[in-house]
């Protein structure tokens, strides 16, 4: 078996574990070796090595005894370190949850593990998901497969780090403003975004619950589809999940036909403020759709430039209410000199805390305080509204937008630490779909001066399904 | 802010997040432009009402001795806390 990082598509992987061609101690073992043979680019947290192994060995047993071992039997894959993994530590990068050992896990990880997909290793991100580099995770930063002086994106960083370096055929993410499309534009793989709901939340831990979705990092958009179909659907420990489309997500080989395709190109992300690098890619890319017979066609959504104000009120907001509970007492850091519980809390957060948490904790607190309220959380709401509104209307005359994933390549390792708001407009081009709840999607298009560039393609709510279809498509069309 | 929210800063922290926290509330003001005349605060995306399950109890297969495991400080089985009244 080859050991060079790189693997068959996940369908021929487990139909070769069900048919006892391949092992899945094996493919473990594979998985383990390449993660400590790369383990300079610090996408690893940690790996649940010993548990992987026994998995492993159970899911070869049942081959041995002519069982079926599931659509994903024997599939390593890797979880960022905010899905909960039973009997793992969690920590969500955080020093506040450093320890923190999960007694149950993530509805994403039981039904891939239903499905006999093995957990080997916990990602890096930006500590509790919050950035676009993984240079806020309380540990250390994620380096780029193609350049190590620069960031592999982020939050989940560490997780398109780990498919683009080959430790796993898939690995696992979390997006509520563009955190898995984000890295796999920069770090160079396919990072699919749901709608909102289609993914289980419960056993994630939690930042912002209005826009937080759950999704895998893949080589290829059929692998992407195929997790998804494990994934998705209506969950009893999620209120806000949402019922499977009955045609399933998987796509079985099948490629959509993009003749009259209707694909609007999103005017406001290709103006200003786009890399001339990337720009080329983009354009390169839409020139192909128009060949191959799609019609495209540009498309206005004149509220997109206020998306990102919007994200930076609602998100902050839900933040600081969801990361009320780290208190200190039950779980997680507690500081030791405090003379009542007001400072145990006080000291135990302050200290616990990165810088990024605790900046979005306190613009979230002032947003939703009472003179502020209206002026700040209410009006950003609202204005939320208008935004899905404009996106209803684009739908009623286009099938897909597309667009850039980021507006630029991946920045250098330090560069914009010390500016947050220049940090957050990495986020730019990503986060409305979170604010609308629609599905997105990043595949690799092209490079600009050696780094990867993302094509984003997006549809409607619960157009699941017809998105991946064209993203299999568009991705041929790219790669022929 | 950060008394509000239990966050014990240091001075320089202080310093540090005033002039960062007014830059980014700089950015957001943009809003303040926007039309939104006739428009409803968006509250939910996908259009769920009154999800209900039944209330019943969940195996998870964890003990309370697990759960206590990640548990700062425990005395007899219970969770210690600090003096909350004075």
């Amino acid at each position: 078996m080859d050991s060079d990082g790189t693997w068959l598509p996940i369908t021929d992987i487990a139909a070769k574990v069900n048919a006892g061609e391949l092992k899945a101690s094996d493919l473990v073992e594979k998985s383990l070796a390449i993660i400590e043979a790369k383990k300079e680019y610090d996408a690893i947290i940690a790996t649940t090595a010993e548990r992987a192994r026994e998995r492993a060995k159970l899911i070869d047993e049942r081959v041995k005894n002519s069982e079926n071992a599931g659509r994903l039997a024997g599939v390593p894959f890797i979880a960022k370190d905010n899905y909960l993994v039973f009997g793992a530590e969690t920590t969500a990068a955080s020093n506040i949850l450093k320890g923190f050992v999960a007694p149950y896990q993530a509805t994403a990880i039981e039904r891939l593990e239903a499905e006999g997909a093995i957990c080997v290793a916990k990602a890096n991100l930006d500590a509790f998901a919050h950035g676009s580099s993984t240079e806020n995770s309380d540990f250390f930063t994620t380096k780029n497969p193609h350049d190590k002086a620069r960031v592999a994106g982020g939050s989940s960083g560490g997780s398109a780090a780990s498919v683009v370096l080959g430790m796993a055929p898939f690995a696992l993410g979390s997006d509520t403003g563009g955190s898995i499309r984000e890295p796999a534009s920069w770090s160079g793989c396919v990072g699919y975004k749901p709608t909102y709901g289609l993914t289980s939340r419960n056993g994630v831990v939690a930042m912002a619950s209005s826009t937080d979705t759950m999704g895998p990092l893949t080589q290829t958009v059929a692998d992407a589809a195929l997790v998804l179909d494990v994934m998705a659907g209506r969950d009893e420990l999620d209120s806000t999940s949402i019922e499977r489309d009955p045609a399933g997500y998987a796509l079985d080989g099948l490629t959509m036909d993009l003749k009259s395709k209707k694909i609007g190109v999103i005017k406001e992300y290709m103006g200003e403020g786009l890399q001339p690098g990337v720009r080329a890619v983009i354009d390169s890319a839409i020139q192909k759709l128009k060949d191959a017979g799609a019609e495209v066609k540009e498309v206005s959504l004149p509220s997109l430039p206020m998306a990102l104000a919007v994200y930076y009120i609602v998100v902050p907001a839900e933040v600081s209410s969801n990361l009320g509970r780290y208190d200190g007492q039950r779980y997680g850091y507690r500081h030791k000199d405090a003379k009542d519980l007001t400072e145990s809390y006080s000291k135990s957060r302050g200290l616990g805390f990165g810088k990024e948490a605790k900046r979005r904790i306190m613009i979230g607190t002032y947003v939703l305080s009472s003179g502020y309220y209206d002026a700040y959380y209410k009006r950003a709401q609202t204005v939320r509204t208008k935004l899905i509104n404009e996106f209803a209307a684009a739908f009623t005359d286009v099938d897909y937008l597309i667009g850039p994933t980021v507006p630029m390549t991946a920045f250098k390792i330090g560069e914009n630490v010390n500016d947050p708001l220049q940090m957050y407009l990495a986020d730019i081009m990503t986060v409305a779909v979170n604010l609308v709840g629609a599905p997105g999607i990043s595949i690799p298009a092209g490079e600009s001066d050696g780094l990867p560039v993302g094509l984003q393609l997006m549809a409607a709510q619960r157009q699941d399904r017809p998105l991946l279809e064209l993203a299999k498509a568009t991705e041929e069309l790219l790669h022929a | 802010m950060a008394q509000l929210a239990r966050l014990a800063l240091s001075d320089e922290e202080v310093e540090e997040f005033q002039s960062e926290l007014s830059e980014i509330l700089q950015y957001v003001e943009q809003l303040q432009a926007v039309d939104i005349s006739g428009l409803k605060p968006t509250n939910q995306v996908t259009g769920l009402i009154n999800v209900m399950r039944d209330d019943t109890v969940r195996d998870y297969g964890y003990k309370p001795k697990d759960l206590l495991k990640n548990v700062p400080e425990v005395q007899d089985d219970q969770i210690k806390v600090n003096r909350m009244v004075g």
